[in-house]
């Protein structure tokens, strides 16, 4: 079936442009603004926060969480699309 | 009423809850107990993966860790929630489709050799051991602090109550008795905290009170910040370590919460792939509930700590401090004798000594709450611990009768492989438990290292066998092995051969033992790589294998094929 096979290299190809962009903000949330760019961010204020501070301690979690139901929806919507989602 | 009464009333009520659950729940076939039947909802799993995950570690220590690393510690609380990104996306929608019961089950079979999947049993069970012993430590503590019982007994007592339910229910009990536990875990972390973020800021969220201004008007951080660097300490929303270390510490653990097994296996119970997706961000909003509260709890404990004592006179001291000075957390001692406290970061003038683990054991009582809070925090303190021990013994149950037994020994009929897996979570109950009354001396470090050997060997070898079908089994063998023995080797190097060596200008690359994991995995995805390049490519149905995992339609519930 190579109709059947093209269709799923590019149901994969959406699945890995999905994950590198999702991987992409969640590297930036913690690596980027909660440890590399930390000092930089920190004569930003954010209320009381420091802004780096913020990240590393607060901001980085909740992306995270934010990032994974992103990740649901936009994953339940490619299967549906596709044609490859549980009943 | 007094404080011991209500703890024992509080705990009573909570065990009592947990051996109700698993007489109810208690399972009746391998696929119940390894799996828990595969139909539990998303909502519970997400939970009860929160109370797995959740050790006595985050519950006690974790936020006096932070009080007093400030902005270093961090890292555990980016690492210990950064890696369920990784779970959801890379790892448990295709392990669930899959659709077996464990991780050496994936890697036997993905890697089409034995060898392998006993290289991975052996990972599994050297990581869920030491991690297991540290949780049993945790019970008896808790036990000894709380209801003045020796460390022994309440080594023992928790014993019992774990060996109940993980040996009666197995995956099944398990899961619902989490359920529970985190529901008493997250409400006793949660209620202290927030009353003293009420008193403190005026604001009854702690995640915004940490950011909020003390009753003065200065900012709460900037506050400690300034206090801090008076008394000679480094300020708190600044770092010590290097921005290299931080990184690869962080990235360790990351990677390492993804490649527990006893996480991963929680997203098998699953009944759907979409199911296993689902379930790890409501694990992750479960989780963070808690992780968010734990850097406000450590900012307040360690900003009342210095405000109550600093300079004070040692006989107007606060109730509390006199509490906790019988069980030697915290220690008085008036060196220089002009009967005030001086409390500074030089170790000759410091007359103050403050363990960790007070911040949250404490709370209650530094913020004035009734004595049934203090009960509470123990039985919080208490699910942390069973949830994640019962986790583990599961993990360990299954690799022995199901990843070794039933490998090598196919024949053995299901009433009989269901019966080793309760001899063997018995036995795993006795030898924690014996690690828990005679803990060696390593054991709360190597803790740690738990991550890093799940960094190096694990996770490279799963990421590669689902996104890639080239890799093979030489390459997976060989990845896994150099990974483990290159972390083993240079913690075993830094902690116990040399010591004395273990400081950053003798650390590779400015990398700590803590963050070598790291290290480990590229180390283990380069040798997983290049030996499969120069060895033959795996055979055809593996690779059809692979391709039908990436597809989520056709997932039955998880079983023994």
């Amino acid at each position: 079936m190579p109709a059947q096979n093209e269709k799923m290299k590019a149901y994969w190809r959406k699945n890995l442009q999905t994950l590198f962009i999702l991987l992409f903000v969640w590297f930036v949330v913690s690596f980027g603004c909660g440890i590399l760019f930390v000092n930089e961010l920190n004569e930003i204020r954010l209320g009381g926060y420091k802004l780096g501070f913020w990240f590393a301690q607060q901001g980085s979690i909740f992306a995270f969480v934010i990032l994974i139901f992103i990740y649901v929806v936009r994953m339940n919507r490619l299967d549906r699309e596709f044609d490859v989602d549980e009943e | 009423m007094e404080i011991l009464t209500w703890t024992y009333i509080l705990v009573g009520l909570s065990f009592a809850l947990y051996i109700g659950i698993a007489i109810w729940t208690r399972a009746g076939s391998t696929q119940e107990f390894y799996i828990a039947g595969g139909g539990v909802s998303p909502l519970a799993n997400g939970m009860a993966t929160a109370a797995d995950w959740m050790s006595a570690a985050s519950f006690i220590s974790m936020a006096g860790i932070i009080s007093f690393a400030g902005y270093d510690g961090s890292v555990y609380l980016m690492g210990w929630t950064g890696g369920y990104v990784l779970l959801a996306l890379l790892l448990a929608p295709y392990l669930r489709k899959f659709g077996k019961f464990t991780v050496p089950d994936f890697v036997g079979d993905r890697y089409y050799s034995n060898t392998a999947k006993v290289v991975a049993v052996i990972c599994a069970l050297f990581i869920s051991f030491t991690y297991v012993a540290g949780q049993m430590r945790g019970v008896g503590i808790v036990f000894s602090r709380y209801l003045e019982v020796p460390i022994e007994w309440g080594v023992v007592i928790g014993m019992c109550i774990v060996f109940f339910y993980a040996v009666l229910g197995g995956m099944k009990g398990i899961t619902y008795t989490q359920v529970a536990q985190y529901c008493v875990l997250i409400f006793a972390y949660m209620v202290p905290a927030i009353f003293v973020s009420i008193q403190l800021t005026g604001n009854p969220i702690p995640q915004l009170g940490l950011g909020g201004s003390i009753a003065d008007g200065t900012p709460l951080l900037d506050k400690l910040d300034g206090v801090l660097t008076e008394l000679g300490f480094a300020a708190y929303t600044s770092g010590r370590k290097s921005i290299t270390d931080m990184f690869m510490i962080t990235l360790a653990l990351m990677v390492g919460t993804a490649g527990l097994p006893h996480v991963i296996v929680r997203f098998f119970t699953v009944p759907r792939v979409k199911d296993a997706r689902l379930s790890a961000g409501y694990a992750l909003v479960f989780i963070a509930i808690l992780y968010t509260t734990a850097p406000a709890i450590a900012a307040f404990g360690i900003f009342n700590t210095i405000d109550t004592t600093s300079e004070k006179n040692i006989s107007e001291l606060p109730q509390w401090i006199s509490t906790w000075e019988k069980t030697d957390l915290i220690k008085v001692n008036d060196k220089n004798g002009d009967g005030k406290v001086q409390y500074v970061a030089d170790p000759a003038v410091n007359e103050l000594t403050i363990d960790r683990d007070i911040m949250v054991l404490a709370s209650p009582e530094i913020a004035e709450l009734p004595n049934w809070v203090v009960g509470l925090v123990a039985a919080g303190a208490m699910a942390a611990a069973l949830s994640t021990a019962a986790g583990l013994l599961l993990v360990i149950s299954t690799s022995i009768s199901r990843d070794l037994f039933k490998t090598f020994r196919p024949e053995i009929s299901e009433k009989k492989e269901l019966r080793i897996a309760r001899l063997a979570a018995a036995g795993a109950i006795v030898l924690a438990g014996y690690f828990g009354v005679n803990p060696p001396g390593f054991v709360a470090e190597v803790v740690a290292f738990a991550f890093g050997l799940a960094a190096a060997s694990f996770f490279p070898v799963i990421i590669m066998g689902i996104f890639s079908t080239r890799i093979n089994k030489e390459g997976a063998i060989s990845g896994m092995i150099t990974g483990l023995l290159f972390t083993i080797g240079y913690i075993v190097y830094f902690k116990f051969i040399s010591p004395e060596t273990n400081t950053s200008e003798f650390w590779w690359f400015g990398v700590s033992p803590e963050g070598i994991g790291s290290i480990g995995m590229i180390l283990n995805f380069i040798v997983c790589v290049t030996v499969s390049k120069f060895t033959p490519a795996p055979p055809q149905a593996v690779q059809d294998m692979v391709q039908e995992i990436r597809i989520p339609r056709g997932a039955g519930t998880a079983q023994d094929h």
